[in-house]
């Protein structure tokens, strides 16, 4: 390797790209394309009516831009929406038939299937580019009736589900990229979890981008019947190119009465380099809906990569004494962006939200909490609290919080904190004097800053999670 | 072990200490006393590395150049300072501070890293030894620790550290007789041979549990004058005015 090359490698070790032979639809979006995709991934007509709908819609709306960080115009024609690894074109029955490369790839990113089918504690659903190549422990999940697969095979394997549920929380007219979304997504994750049932391990989807001029668009659909419960986790990273590579995804969640899911993000998508070039567009629509009684949703986030971050998971808390969860750490460091936060909609009565989030940025970045708690005329003794903490490191960089708050109900009770603070230099020295050296000091008090967020991270990866935080940051204390 | 020569420092262009020469030998205990901004925290803040002074003059440790010499080296190399003013860390586990430290120490002294059990004996062992509710550790680093309890963490991390020189930055002030007693306890089961102390304070009352072997007096900037304990007691009757 060229020392170039080692030295990038060593900022962003997920960097690398695999060479393999990939099947593209022509680029460009048109009806043509969105025929294409829903053909090769041999949907009913239903869907690819869908599809159109959405399509027909995309045509005459405009991408929102209220959003603080701004990116240069994105030709949609120049775009592939449709990137498969040619060996998975006819979907492997189980892992031994995946493509030995595609399995390489996923064991350099830390996450090795084979051996994980083998490991007791996480299912994982890998997608690469535009297709899922591989999911784990199915067998033990089918026993308790869990659906846990790939959407395109939901589509023709669970249809009634997919046609009650998709689309519900995000109306395919929701927003451009909403809709762009519904009209070409590719793959993504599927779960059904049946009624009374406990899922016996975490579910995870790991995502990568490997394709050039390829956008992602994943869909996620999560229904929890009742009473049962669900934890979840998405990993995600890319090779480092020097274009920007968009990635549109949109997460619909449904807890019904007295379900839980809990659904926690770890986004190291590629950020850029030093100087801003390159890197994701990560501009994804997450929500959930509570849409039983005592129904509960718990997003947690670790937004560390991307060059722009641009999301907003949220929870519609329609059934009676529901509880909306958001814990979010958004990192930002040299030129990247992020303007992130939550919606909580509260319909039903005594529903409740809890807000914690944390920004974090270094370097030339610029962070944006923008929240909104909308409590609506029927929500009687709604109950929201909201915590926002910004920590800076050095004079170039930026964090923002803008909460919004709506209250029809007088009966309810809304909170909301906020600090900002600058890294303590006192504190650095008084580390330093224990031995530790600036890199080290740095992450155990970005560590500690973010504590209440880790904590809601399912054992497994909360170390792994403590890891990012301390290299996301490194280089940025002189 | 530490020889500081015609050591001059200042801040923003403002001189505080003034040419100051100091040897303590290994074993050694030295107190140092002086009225308020005379220059003593300065002292401290030069021999852990602190920047943001400018520096002229020799400070050697152990043989080598200390200016050359950053501040998480200057701790792994064996200089421990106990801060006048512990700093708060929040949500940063005080067990779990002080293990990163001792490891980090531990790996520069060329050892292997301490495993969870055998630190956690250490510091049943040390917090035990010393009369220090083992509860502090489990909480956040200083935070919302009392004016005692900070400086009692201070101690025992100075314990399991175990360094050659310690600096206690007067960390006898604002102590009642309780927690005196337990700094005081700290330094004198330390005490050895090859360990030595600097031992910063305003008040002869520390003194009373820890025998110096020499005791400066520091005004202006520079160490005015050098005796025995007896010099403590003399200073505690007739104050720091009549030195000069």
């Amino acid at each position: 390797m060229k020392q170039e090359e080692l030295k990038k490698s060593k900022e962003y070790k997920y960097g690398f790209i695999t060479d393999i032979e990939s099947v593209k639809a022509p680029k460009g979006l048109n009806e043509e394309v969105i025929r294409f995709i829903s053909n090769i991934k041999k949907e009913p007509n239903w869907m690819l009516e869908w599809r159109l709908k959405a399509y027909n819609r995309l045509k005459n709306i405009k991408e929102p831009n209220w959003q603080k960080p701004k990116y240069p115009k994105i030709n949609y024609q120049d775009l592939y929406y449709y990137s498969a690894p040619k060996s998975a074109q006819d979907k492997p029955k189980n892992l031994d038939e995946v493509d030995p490369k595609l399995l390489e790839t996923y064991k350099k990113l830390g996450i090795p299937l084979k051996e994980q089918e083998k490991l007791v504690g996480v299912a994982v659903d890998a997608v690469f580019d535009s297709v899922s190549v591989a999911t784990t422990f199915k067998d033990k999940l089918t026993e308790k009736g869990i659906i846990f697969c790939p959407i395109s095979e939901a589509i023709q394997k669970h249809p009634e589900l997919v046609k009650k549920y998709l689309g519900s929380v995000i109306p395919i007219t929701d927003h451009y990229f909403a809709t762009l979304n519904s009209a070409v997504f590719t793959d993504g994750s599927f779960v059904y979890i049946p009624e009374g049932v406990r899922c016996p391990m975490e579910l995870s989807t790991y995502f990568r981008i490997n394709a050039s001029e390829t956008g992602q668009f994943e869909r996620t659909l999560i229904i929890a019947d009742k009473g049962s419960y669900v934890s979840y986790l998405e990993g995600c990273t890319a090779p480092m190119r020097d274009e920007n590579q968009l990635h549109a995804a949109n997460v619909e969640l449904i807890a019904l009465d007295d379900a839980e899911i809990k659904y926690s993000t770890v986004q190291n998508w590629y950020p850029g380099d030093k100087d801003g070039k390159g890197g994701i567009y990560n501009f994804v629509t997450k929500r959930g809906a509570c849409r039983g009684k005592n129904s509960k949703i718990s997003w947690t986030q670790v937004e560390t990569g991307s060059a722009i971050t641009w999301k907003y998971p949220s929870c519609i808390l329609q059934g009676d004494n529901s509880v909306g969860e958001f814990y979010s750490i958004a990192i930002t460091n040299n030129h990247q962006k992020a303007d992130t936060g939550t919606k909580m909609i509260h319909l039903g009565k005594n529903t409740k939200s809890k807000i914690i989030s944390k920004g974090i940025s270094a370097g030339y970045a610029d962070n944006t909490y923008r929240g909104l708690v909308d409590i609506s005329k029927k929500a009687s003794n709604a109950r929201n609290y909201t915590q926002c903490d910004s920590l800076l490191m050095g004079n170039e960089c930026g964090a923002h919080t803008v909460p919004y708050i709506k209250n029809k109900n007088s009966s309810s009770i809304v909170e909301h904190e906020a600090t900002t603070s600058k890294i303590n230099e006192e504190q650095l020295y008084y580390c330093n004097q224990r031995g530790l050296n600036q890199e080290e000091a740095v992450g155990l008090i970005v560590n500690g800053f973010c504590k209440e967020v880790l904590q809601q991270l399912p054992m497994e990866f909360a170390v792994e999670a403590q890891k990012l935080v301390g290299i996301s940051l490194e280089g940025s204390v002189g | 072990m530490l020889e500081i020569k015609n050591l001059k420092t200042s801040i923003n262009n403002k001189a505080i200490l003034k040419g100051l020469n100091l040897t303590i030998k290994p074993g050694e205990l030295h107190a140092i006393m002086g009225p308020n901004g005379s220059g003593k925290s300065t002292l401290a803040n030069v021999l852990s590395g602190k920047t943001g002074y400018e520096i002229s003059g020799e400070l050697n440790f152990e043989g080598k150049n200390l200016k050359e010499i950053s501040v998480e080296k200057r701790a792994q190399k064996g200089i421990f300072l106990a801060f006048q003013y512990p700093l708060e860390i929040p949500g940063v586990n005080t067990n779990n501070f002080l293990k990163t430290s001792l490891n980090s120490v531990r790996k520069a002294r060329g050892e292997k890293e301490i495993d969870t059990l055998a630190f956690l004996k250490l510091v049943k062992e040390k917090t035990s030894e010393l009369g220090i509710d083992e509860k502090i550790l489990s909480r956040q680093l200083n935070v919302g620790f009392s004016g005692g309890e900070k400086k009692k963490n201070e101690i025992l991390q100075m314990k399991i550290l175990n360094p050659d020189l310690s600096i206690l930055d007067e960390t006898d002030s604002g102590l009642d007789i309780d927690a005196l007693k337990i700094i005081a306890k700290g330094v004198n089961s330390s005490r050895s041979k090859n360990k030595s102390f600097l031992v910063i304070t305003h008040y002869q009352r520390l003194l009373d549990y820890i025998k110096p072997d020499f005791v400066h007096v520091l005004s202006d900037g520079k160490i005015v004058r050098t005796g025995c304990s007896e010099l403590a007691e003399e200073l505690e009757k007739t104050g720091y005015q009549t030195i000069n």
